[in-house]
């Protein structure tokens, strides 16, 4: 076939794009292959396919969307660790003209690849999920606003996931850090695949995100339970509320930004290369203009659930819930004032970074007011050191160390020392691992129970959150130290000898940590092997105190077969003590949306096309726009979009319950 | 169908609360009102009325203004109750929010600006 032909069909892909040179990379491929086709094979044997199909893939019910985006979270952990573990290794042995054993060009995608997976990927996964599953129990209703938005939201979210991990094998990621500032990201510097692939997966996961903001700002603002005003809600709802308020506002700058640094470099505008008027400088400004409230998008659901665990597992109600909530609006607010202390040393003047120095001091007040919130919690409180608060009691001590080395660092002059170094990158992972991954564990074996009717089992629990702990300490203080000391981030060699033993520390840390993961898989697998013995039957196994713990454990699909109505903060607590009786009669049919494949399908197509636009295989990319609209257009032809689960089918569910619960007691 | 069961529908509407409903007058209005406020700045453009081009472009900013408002009462129908004073306080909010994103951006790029171009600072060094 002549050469023309072929860059029709294939655009720039070719044989020569498959990383064969890579050994590294040829063996993950390897096992990745056969994992995957014995998942595959699995899954056909065991005549899953049809299963998964109907009741997770095309399913529209916010549990199960939940859940998926708990797994996706978790997968995307482990590339995203793997990553991590690379780079702990290659600085521990890179010492005495070692070149240690990743080159650089694959080093430069490596720390790439972490930051993007670990933030967009695993954190916002896990963080929506978690909002997803919870949210709409907490207030009562039955599915949040849009549930086939929801769907969609997910599958795209997992279409951006997919372009990263297709660019490990297929082509290369980008070599530009995180963020990807240009110029080193415009097409003068950034010839290859690499930032179209960190360009067209956030593009892609970003729609997803931000649809998954506003259907659940809708579903908070719309679909709360008679009785439950704005101050009864429970503060993961109001911390939910917020992260997505948040979401709405921010990202479509980052899609923006993107957008811009696309046109720079697919038809030649010069928005922000070095000559012909364009700014680089803009660029740094727009995206952090997202990247700031992208850490309290993070952050804010878990205080939300270390809120949650605290009141539950100190017995009592939470302590300041008003002060908590105005805590949690200022910090939305705050959280835009604030985005040049990531750029302090890019040339501002006195008076801007004095500005943005101070604002971000402030910030550190409500989170401080949250800390005794939490603290007056637990004084006099009858406190259960179950899993879920000791997670919570590990964050509160190492997010005061990572927020303080935050204050210390918006100081502007001791900035100029401390930018780029290893002590902003300790800094971060303190307030992100302490803050985020450790809400997200509480909040995993706090509503595990919740979500499939049995207790997490406790030993590997345990095992797994002390190597967390110690690995998180043991990896990050040497980076303080290095960084103290003026090491920069993302460096591949070291010349002075003395720095090795903080490096090898710092390995150790991670090695400890990647037992944690394990442990934590391991939890999974005993725990759904122990699962008679770790059964609840009462739907209420912790003696919790929200409308999620009303309902049995797991759910049933319509969540509560009658509305509940809210007199109080700790609406389940509340009820509780009032004696409430379950209804036992008296059900109706009960009115839900169905299940859609349009949602997988149209993601399906949205991966295809950011494929075809990175790899210049503009037919694919023109196909899979035009199909997205013609089933996008289709959908809206699918009048099959609700059904009523029948009032035998609600009998039936809600006097199964009925039996357990009289077994139980 | 006729006009009654279409007028006695919008009643209908208006009892259920939250929602405001526009008449054929508030949209005729509206109409009018956008028109002549895109019309002025053409205007203003085509003739050169005013001294200065910048003079001109502030004028045509602050029409600019008046027209979001125009479009949000007379065919958004938002005012401060509707949507229990929700659709007020996002709209409090995304003016918050763009008013700090835009002030602050223009404010860090002109320090940038003029800290950091080499090519500008000379030329403009005084």
């Amino acid at each position: 076939m002549s050469p023309d032909l072929l860059k029709l069909i294939f655009g720039r892909l070719g044989f020569e794009s498959l990383p064969l040179h890579e050994p590294i990379v040829v063996g993950t491929f390897a096992v990745v292959a056969l994992g995957g086709a014995a998942l595959l094979g699995g899954l056909t044997y065991f005549r899953l396919w049809g299963y998964l199909w109907r009741e997770w893939f095309t399913t529209v019910d916010h549990k199960r969307i939940g859940i998926m985006y708990m797994i996706l979270g978790i997968v995307m952990l482990l590339r995203g660790f793997a990553d991590a573990l690379m780079m702990r290794g290659q600085q521990m042995l890179a010492f005495g003209g070692s070149e240690g054993y990743l080159n650089a060009h694959h080093y430069d995608q490596v720390f790439t690849a972490h930051g993007v997976i670990m933030i967009f990927f695993v954190a916002m996964p896990l963080v929506t999920g978690l909002m997803n599953y919870v949210v709409p129990l907490q207030i009562g209703a039955r599915d949040v606003s849009f549930p086939f938005l929801n769907n969609f939201s997910f599958w795209m979210t997992v279409g951006g996931a997919v372009l990263v991990m297709a660019s490990l094998f297929i082509g290369e990621f980008a070599r530009t850090g995180w963020l990807a500032y240009p110029p080193l990201s415009n097409i003068g510097y950034s010839p290859d695949v690499g930032v179209d692939y960190y360009i067209w997966a956030l593009q892609v996961a970003g729609v997803g995100t931000t649809l998954s903001g506003i259907n659940l700002i809708c579903t908070i603002v719309k679909l709360r339970c008679p009785g439950m005003t704005m101050m009864k809600m429970p503060v993961f709802t109001w911390t939910s509320l917020c992260t997505n308020v948040l979401i709405v506002a921010s990202f479509p700058v980052l899609t923006v930004v993107l957008a811009l640094l696309s046109l720079d470099r697919y038809v030649g505008t010069n928005f922000f290369t070095n000559d012909f008027g364009g700014s680089p400088m803009m660029y740094v400004n727009l995206i952090w203009i997202w990247g700031h409230p992208e850490v309290y998008i993070l952050v804010l659901p878990a205080f939300g659930i270390f809120s949650e665990v605290t009141s539950t597992f100190s017995g009592k109600r939470l302590f300041g819930y008003t002060s908590m909530v105005y805590a949690t609006v200022v910090i939305t607010i705050l959280s835009y004032l604030v985005w040049l202390h990531h750029f302090f040393t890019m040339g501002s003047g006195a008076s801007v970074n004095s500005f943005f120095g101070i604002t971000t001091m402030i910030i550190s007040i409500p989170t401080g007011a949250k800390m005794f919130n939490w603290l007056f919690t637990m004084y006099r409180g009858r406190i259960r050191y179950e899993l879920p608060m000791m997670w919570t009691i590990a964050f509160m001590l190492t997010f005061v160390v990572g927020g303080m080395t935050g204050v210390l660092l918006a100081v502007p002059p001791a900035d100029f020392v401390l930018h780029n170094s290893l002590f902003l990158i300790a800094h971060f992972h303190n307030v992100i691992i302490g803050g985020v991954v450790f809400g997200a564990f509480a909040g995993i074996s706090y509503w595990f129970p919740k979500a499939f009717g049995f207790k997490l089992d406790p030993f590997w629990g345990k095992l797994s959150f002390w190597f967390w702990v110690t690995g998180f300490y043991l990896a990050f203080m040497p980076l303080y130290v290095l960084g103290l000391m003026g090491v920069t981030r993302r460096l591949r060699v070291f010349d002075d000898p003395s720095l090795q033993i903080w490096f090898v520390i710092a390995a150790i840390g991670a090695f400890l940590v990647l037992l944690g993961i394990l442990c934590m898989l391991m939890q999974f697998a005993v725990s759904f092997l122990r699962r008679e013995q770790l059964k609840d039957v009462t739907g209420d196994p912790w003696d919790a105190r929200t409308l999620e713990w009303a309902t049995s454990s797991p759910p049933p699909d319509y969540n509560f077969a009658f509305t509940p109505v809210v007199h109080d903060n700790d609406a389940w607590w509340d009820m509780k003590k009032r004696g409430y009786q379950r209804p036992l009669t008296g059900f109706r049919p009960i009115h839900m949306p169905s299940s859609t494949g349009t949602g997988i399908i149209l993601a399906g197509l949205a991966t295809a096309m950011g494929f075809g636009l990175i790899w210049y295989i503009w037919w694919l990319a023109a196909a899979s726009f035009a199909a997205m609209l013609v089933v996008g257009i289709g959908h809206t032809f699918n009048y099959h979009r609700d059904f009523d689960i029948p009032a035998e089918d609600v009998i039936r569910t809600e006097d199964a319950r009925t039996k357990l619960l009289a077994g139980a007691r | 169908m006729n006009t009654d069961t279409h007028a006695t529908h919008a009643d209908d509407h208006h009892h259920e609360g939250g929602h405001a409903h526009g008449s054929f007058s508030t949209y005729m209005l509206g109409f009018v009102l956008s028109v002549v406020l895109t019309a002025i700045p053409f205007w203003l453009v085509m003739s050169g009325a005013l001294p200065s081009k910048q003079i001109t472009a502030l004028v045509i900013m602050a029409f600019a203004v008046v027209q979001i408002v125009v479009h949000m009462i007379y065919f958004l129908h938002m005012n401060t109750t509707s949507e229990n004073g929700w659709s007020m306080m996002a709209l409090i909010f995304t003016i918050v929010m763009v008013v700090i994103a835009l002030s602050g951006s223009l404010w860090v790029m002109s320090h940038l600006n003029s800290n950091m171009m080499p090519m500008h600072q000379m030329s403009g060094m005084k």
